[in-house]
């Protein structure tokens, strides 16, 4: 019991209503054991019966320290920290991560690392969008879509285990391209699930997208206006729900995603409802991107052969004494990159995913910040739960689709 | 009076609720394998053959568990709530008759336990009390999520008892007594739920937020209020409102198989061949239990299917869609059965056209509203 610290009504007075010191509205603390707020979230709400008066989202017990972390590491080591901020968007972490550093020392990367790096994106992002289907459907206590999507997203994680070896903690993506070719049955293995997936995504709406309750449960619930939207700095699906056409991918495409036909899918209710059928249709045009990039994808190098920076590949360490010596230098004290700093912004699932990255010449970062969506993406909360139902307050959290992992980074 | 006759009530009340405690264990059994088979899964399959000893291993989990009082909890009522609970989920299906009369070594065993005039009204009576150990039970947990499921319970009675009670009362109408072995052979030619279609839809869903199950699972919403009203109950105090809950969930199944699907009857055309209850009795608890089976069936698929309706939501629909349902298949029953010494096709044909057409309005109304809300929105 002497571990139990009691919280005084006046440590938390500032941040309620007036009615809530008199007693009349109720405080419940929700979280951050709580089947329903995707993680350790706690949200203390204010209750006037079970309209919410205010919710205050208290973040910061899943806090990791990645990204001070990653100072003590260089530049290669510390990807594998990025992999556990997000870690429903690994591949996509990476993603972010690796194109700073390659900007940062000014590297390319072969066009095939590219289209393998925007497959493997898509694929998570699909992988992503169905934990999150999954998960808020089920806080709506509609329970059979978990267990649908969860069987596809099973498969696309096979998919990032053969080619990476893990299924979550991928570390694919490498500075200067991706860590090894992609085997033979890669590209028969995603034609597979891409042949399913389109009526398996059907066969999800099936259930959700016309039933009246499901409507009653989301229609009209957290409305938030474009304007708003940007102004609270709300990004990725939360944000085209609204209607604001912004999506990094077609607006500063980076790895090659400017060769794509795809659409950004819109709606302007802004609503819980809004937020559900852009993420749907997200998940229809992952599959066009994908398709192209496998029709498109070339043959040839899969990293680049600035050996100052990437390692060499494997076969020339026995035959080129150049390629041991870089491969020794590279993996023992890792590489120099230049003093400078630098922003790379990818569309994760959540939205836009931003690594600040500064150099001090030496071969460790000199600070690494990642402006990660969740955490944007959560301010919002207390606006859109204002006048709702405890209820809803559920929906609305899984509406913007956060991952505790990528705010306490 | 005869001791034989109280030795015969003595048997039939303990075997009543050995079944029903039994069935209710295998209840759970039942609901996890269809669930999963629904959800791509494969359910409990470790304990016995298929799974079939699940059951009794939750059972002595249980029981052997710690069994905690919260320390700012209502002692003694935080005690007899789940008794209160429990208590009428299983004596509510005393009145529910599972056969016609048998003759057994010369000796005529009457297949229920209680034959009361008013059967209806028992039933009525006695499943509003569950609801008072909900409520207290979220009272005295002393726990702000509890409280709210107590509360939301109670509105949530408020609102569909009527509605279940006006539904009932179309049956009286129908079959013009509230014995519940008048009602079973006033279906033997037509089921209710035929004649008065729109009224065994509206008692479904009535009893379904009775049942407190999905998608009227208000007061325990794991996903919201965690568990609702039972959120601080462990052990076998929880055992006990699982237990009232399954039971209570078998019980309604064979009181709407009573009431709408012709309880222990056969099938129409069955009627008059050795398949029928009247020749061969025995059949009757074999009929009922497929029609209890099926009805359970219904509610675990609905389970799976749909999400949770929210709270304010659901007393709208309670208040604005089924109880003027309600009020109108009665008034359709009462006047097909005054028109029918004109013609009795206002009965046969009239009640279930008559029914079917408010029912489908209703669903135009409902459907009207929600795509208002949609169109409202853009």
């Amino acid at each position: 019991m002497s571990q139990l610290q009691s919280v005084t009504l006046d440590e938390i007075k500032h941040l309620v209503s007036d009615r809530a010191l008199e007693g009349e509205t109720m405080l419940l603390n929700m979280g951050p054991q709580h089947p329903s707020t995707h993680g350790v979230l706690r949200v203390l709400l204010e209750l006037d019966g079970e309209t919410i008066v205010n919710s205050i989202p208290d973040i910061g017990f899943l806090h990791t320290g990645v990204e001070k972390n990653m100072e003590a590491k260089t530049y290669t080591k510390a990807e594998v920290m990025t992999d556990r901020m997000d870690y429903l968007n690994t591949v996509g972490n990476n993603l972010a991560y690796c194109l700073a550093v390659e900007k940062l020392v000014g590297l390319d990367v072969p066009i095939r690392a590219q289209y393998l790096r925007v497959i493997l994106a898509e694929l998570q992002r699909l992988a992503s969008h169905m934990v999150w289907l999954g998960t808020s459907a089920l806080d709506l206590a509609a329970m059979s879509n978990f267990m649908y999507t969860f069987r596809e997203r099973e498969i696309i994680l096979g998919i990032l285990e053969m080619v990476s070896g893990q299924r979550m903690m991928t570390t694919y993506i490498r500075p200067g391209g991706v860590w090894r070719d992609v085997p033979a049955e890669f590209v028969p293995a995603v034609r597979d699930l891409l042949k399913i997936l389109p009526k398996r995504i059907d066969e999800y709406e099936s259930l959700l997208t016309k039933n009246p309750l499901f409507i009653d449960r989301t229609a009209g619930i957290g409305i938030i206006s474009g304007a708003d939207a940007i102004r609270w700095g709300l990004t990725g699906a939360s944000l085209r729900g609204s209607g604001v056409n912004y999506d990094l991918r077609r607006f500063a495409p980076y790895s090659s995603y400017e060769h794509f036909d795809f659409e950004v899918p819109l709606r302007t209710d802004g609503d819980v409802r809004a937020r559900y059928l852009v993420r749907i249709e997200e998940m229809r045009q992952s599959i066009r991107i994908v398709q192209q990039a496998l029709d498109k994808l070339p043959e040839g190098a899969i990293r680049s052969s600035n050996h100052k920076f990437v390692p060499p590949l494997r076969s020339e360490i026995g035959t080129s004494m150049e390629a041991l010596i870089h491969h020794f230098k590279l993996w023992t004290e890792g590489f120099d990159a230049p003093a400078g700093s630098v922003y790379v912004a990818v569309e994760s699932p959540r939205g836009e995913l931003g690594v600040y990255l500064e150099g001090d010449g030496g071969p460790k970062p000199y600070r690494v910040h990642f402006r990660t969506p969740s955490f944007d993406n959560l301010q919002v909360l207390p606006v859109l739960a204002k006048g709702t139902l405890v209820a809803d307050l559920v929906a609305i959290i899984g509406s913007v689709d956060i991952v505790l992992g990528d705010i306490d980074r | 009076m005869d001791w034989v006759k109280i030795l015969e009530w003595v048997i039939k009340g303990f075997a009543l609720v050995m079944i029903l405690l039994t069935g209710f264990a295998y209840l759970t059994w039942y609901e996890r394998k269809l669930l999963s088979r629904m959800q791509v899964r494969y359910g409990p399959n470790r304990a016995g053959k298929f799974g079939l000893l699940q059951p009794i291993a939750d059972a002595v989990k249980l029981i052997f568990k710690e069994e905690l009082i919260p320390d700012q909890a209502e002692k003694i009522l935080f005690i007899v709530a789940p008794i209160i609970t429990v208590v009428p989920a299983i004596v509510i299906t005393a009145t529910v008759p599972w056969g016609p009369d048998m003759q057994i070594f010369g000796y005529t065993l009457k297949p229920y336990i209680a034959d009361i005039d008013v059967g209806v009204l028992y039933i009525t009576a006695i499943a509003s009390i569950a609801v008072y150990g909900i409520v207290l039970a979220g009272w005295s947990s002393n726990n702000k999520y509890a409280t709210l499921g107590g509360l939301r319970s109670t509105a949530q009675m408020v609102s569909y008892e009527l509605a279940l009670g006006l539904s009932f009362t179309a049956v009286i109408l129908l079959s013009g007594s509230m014995r519940m072995i008048d009602i079973v052979n006033a279906q033997s030619d037509l089921w209710f739920a035929v004649l008065q279609p729109a009224g065994a839809v509206v008692f479904l869903i009535a009893t379904l937020a009775e049942l407190n199950r999905a998608p009227f699972d208000m007061p325990e919403a794991e996903q919201e209020l965690t568990a609702g009203y039972h959120v601080e109950y462990s052990g076998m105090k929880f055992a006990l409102f699982f237990m009232a809950e399954y039971s209570k969930m078998i019980a309604i199944a064979s009181i709407a198989a009573t009431v709408f699907f012709g309880g222990y009857r056969e099938l129409w055309f069955l009627k008059d061949t050795i398949l029928g209850v009247d020749q061969t009795p025995w059949l009757g608890p074999l009929y009922l239990l497929v029609k209890i089976l099926i009805l359970l069936f219904w509610m675990i698929w609905v389970r799976a299917t749909l999400p949770r309706i929210r709270y304010d939501r659901l007393m709208s629909f309670g208040w604005k869609a089924m109880l003027p349902l309600s009020l109108a298949v009665v008034i359709v029953s009462a006047a097909g059965i005054a028109l029918e010494p004109i013609n009795p096709l206002f009965k046969w044909v009239g009640i279930p056209l008559a029914s079917t057409f408010v029912g489908l309005m209703t669903v135009g109304i409902i459907d009207n509203a929600l795509r208002r809300k949609v169109y409202a929105s853009h």
